[in-house]
């Protein structure tokens, strides 16, 4: 089922024409990646979506309502949550405030038919958000500038799930990361997908984003030139080159 | 020594009224980047509300509480309508403040004149303290405990409930506070209406001792302007000290040099942004 329909989105930052017709849906309980060297608009389509940076021209629906042109805490009520690029943890609160201030009790179907147009709300409380990542219940004390980066990134994370939101969009969450902390990122990606979230996952580490996604767009120049599913994308050797920025796999010849 | 605590008690005064001024001053542009012109006329249109108030009904209770609420509706009105159509531009939300303040202090004189007058004291407050040598006006002191109570109050808020959180998010980072699902308009419009309340609450609270005229606006502002640039603006403990050390400064400038009154009063400022350009508390 589609939970996210982009149609035609076009956005500016002032006169800079950055998402020049952006096209494609996300499906619900899936991890859908956005993936495109530095600078091709991934990080503006996820403002976009949040109510950031808001569209010129085109649409946005979540679950069948048109979210293109609210604000950023109407598109927040509504269902998205956003873990933004450089992960922007309030510094002067408290790791438990930065969760409280976030966290929404349940959510209820907005199509006006009075049932629920899916099952129970995805994401956390505050205990379940602690007890997934125990670091953080050590530290609910501190403010946000004592943490270190992996400590954001996982504060990040949780204080876009205690919305309980409809979709889950992040942008770049790996970025700055040891590799260790990458493969913590992945395995709660992965553990959020097995129980049904959705996530939108803008990457520029293609070969991450590959072992976590269902689907795949790749933009290039404001724009998706190419939509399909993550093992296709691997093996397209020209994409994975010219499109991701992915040096060619010249060790894989020498081996064979 | 007598004459030490004397002025220090009087600086403590001044101290109380600036920090009631001022804490709304730098809450509106933590929140909302606005250098708000008409801020001292918050103050002005708080004593005119309540001495027109008490001469009515004759409860100083009422004036103050009829003083915060006009005073309040007007700040309200006039962020929630005119100031949020300039997003976060800090030129022409000045230029309007600054509009603002000049025709407010244009209706206080169309309505009230221009006769100076002072509020009345509770006739509880009349008289005077005394601790051995030091005898000090119990209104004064009365003063510093109320603005002593009403900055644990701004604490208590700010820090331990979760609109205090909500408040702090959007001073960090107001784009991650909206995308948070906080109401930022919302929240800057209560923000400046509380304010300017509480610049109105300053006022009355001032009226017995500094009076009220047309005029009082702009001889105030700029020393609210100091204690938020050394406090840094945005930061409720800034305006507190910013508030102390101003108040000080000031009242013992005037009663030792009072030539270089200014000078003593700005020197301070001049040297914090050289040195520290964010003010003791402020961010960057």
């Amino acid at each position: 089922m589609t939970l996210l329909a982009v149609d035609g989105l076009h956005t500016y930052y002032g006169e800079s024409h950055v998402l020049q017709g952006v096209t494609f849906t996300a499906d619900a309980g899936t991890v859908t990646a956005v993936l495109g060297r530095n600078g091709v608009g991934k990080t503006t389509l996820c403002r976009s979506l949040a109510g950031l940076t808001p569209a010129r021209r085109g649409r946005v629906t979540l679950d069948g309502a048109d979210i293109t042109r609210l604000p950023p805490h109407r598109i927040h009520a509504l269902g998205i949550s956003l873990v933004p690029q450089g992960r922007h943890i309030f510094p002067s609160l408290t790791v438990h405030e930065n969760l409280a201030i976030a966290a929404r009790a349940g959510r209820v179907s907005r199509r006006g038919d009075g049932g629920s147009s899916r099952g129970p709300a995805d994401g956390w409380d505050l205990d379940e958000a602690f007890a997934v990542f125990p670091r953080l219940a050590e530290r609910a004390g501190n403010r946000g500038n004592e943490l270190s980066g992996g400590e954001q990134q996982m504060l990040a994370i949780a204080r876009a799930l205690v919305a309980r939101p409809l979709l889950l969009v992040m942008d770049e969450p790996t970025e700055g990361l040891a590799p260790a902390l990458v493969a913590e990122v992945a395995a709660v990606i992965g553990r959020l997908r097995d129980r049904g979230t959705s996530i939108l996952l803008a990457e520029q580490n293609a070969a991450f984003a590959v072992t976590v996604a269902d689907a795949v767009h790749v933009m290039s120049r404001g724009t998706v030139v190419l939509s399909t599913d993550p093992v296709t994308l691997w093996n397209n050797e020209d994409v994975k080159t010219q499109l991701l920025g992915v040096p060619p796999a010249r060790q894989a010849r020498h081996e064979t | 020594m007598t004459y030490l605590l004397t002025q220090t008690l009087n600086g403590l005064f001044s101290a109380a009224l600036l920090f009631l001024i001022a804490s709304g001053l730098t809450l509106a542009f933590g929140v909302m980047r606005i250098v708000n012109i008409a801020h001292g006329s918050f103050y002005m249109l708080g004593v005119y509300v309540a001495y027109t108030v008490i001469l009515r009904t004759g409860s100083l209770l009422l004036g103050a509480l009829a003083a915060m609420a006009v005073v309040g509706a007007i700040g309200l009105l006039m962020q929630r309508v005119f100031l949020r159509r300039f997003g976060a531009d800090p030129l022409p939300q000045m230029m309007m403040t600054m509009g603002f303040a000049l025709l407010f202090r244009d209706a206080a004189l169309m309505i009230w004149g221009g006769d100076p007058f002072t509020l009345p004291y509770p006739g509880w407050l009349r008289g005077s303290m005394e601790a051995g040598e030091v005898v000090f006006p119990s209104y004064r002191l009365f003063v510093i405990l109320v603005a002593a109570l009403v900055g644990v109050g701004l604490w208590a808020v700010n820090e331990k409930t979760l609109i205090g959180a909500r408040l702090r998010a959007t001073v960090d980072d107001p784009e991650m506070a909206a995308a948070t699902g906080i109401n930022v308009a919302r929240l800057s419009g209560l923000v400046f209406a509380a304010g300017a309340a509480l610049a109105a609450f300053g006022g009355v609270m001032g009226g017995p001792i500094l009076g009220g005229y047309a005029g009082i606006d702009f001889d105030l502002l700029p020393l609210a302007f100091v204690v938020v640039i050394v406090g840094g603006m945005g930061s409720l403990k800034g305006a507190l000290v910013g508030s102390i050390v101003v108040g000080m400064i000031d009242n013992f400038g005037k009663a030792l040099v009072p030539e270089l009154s200014y000078f003593t009063l700005f020197a301070p400022m001049v040297l914090v942004l050289a040195f520290k350009p964010t003010g003791l508390y402020g961010r960057a």
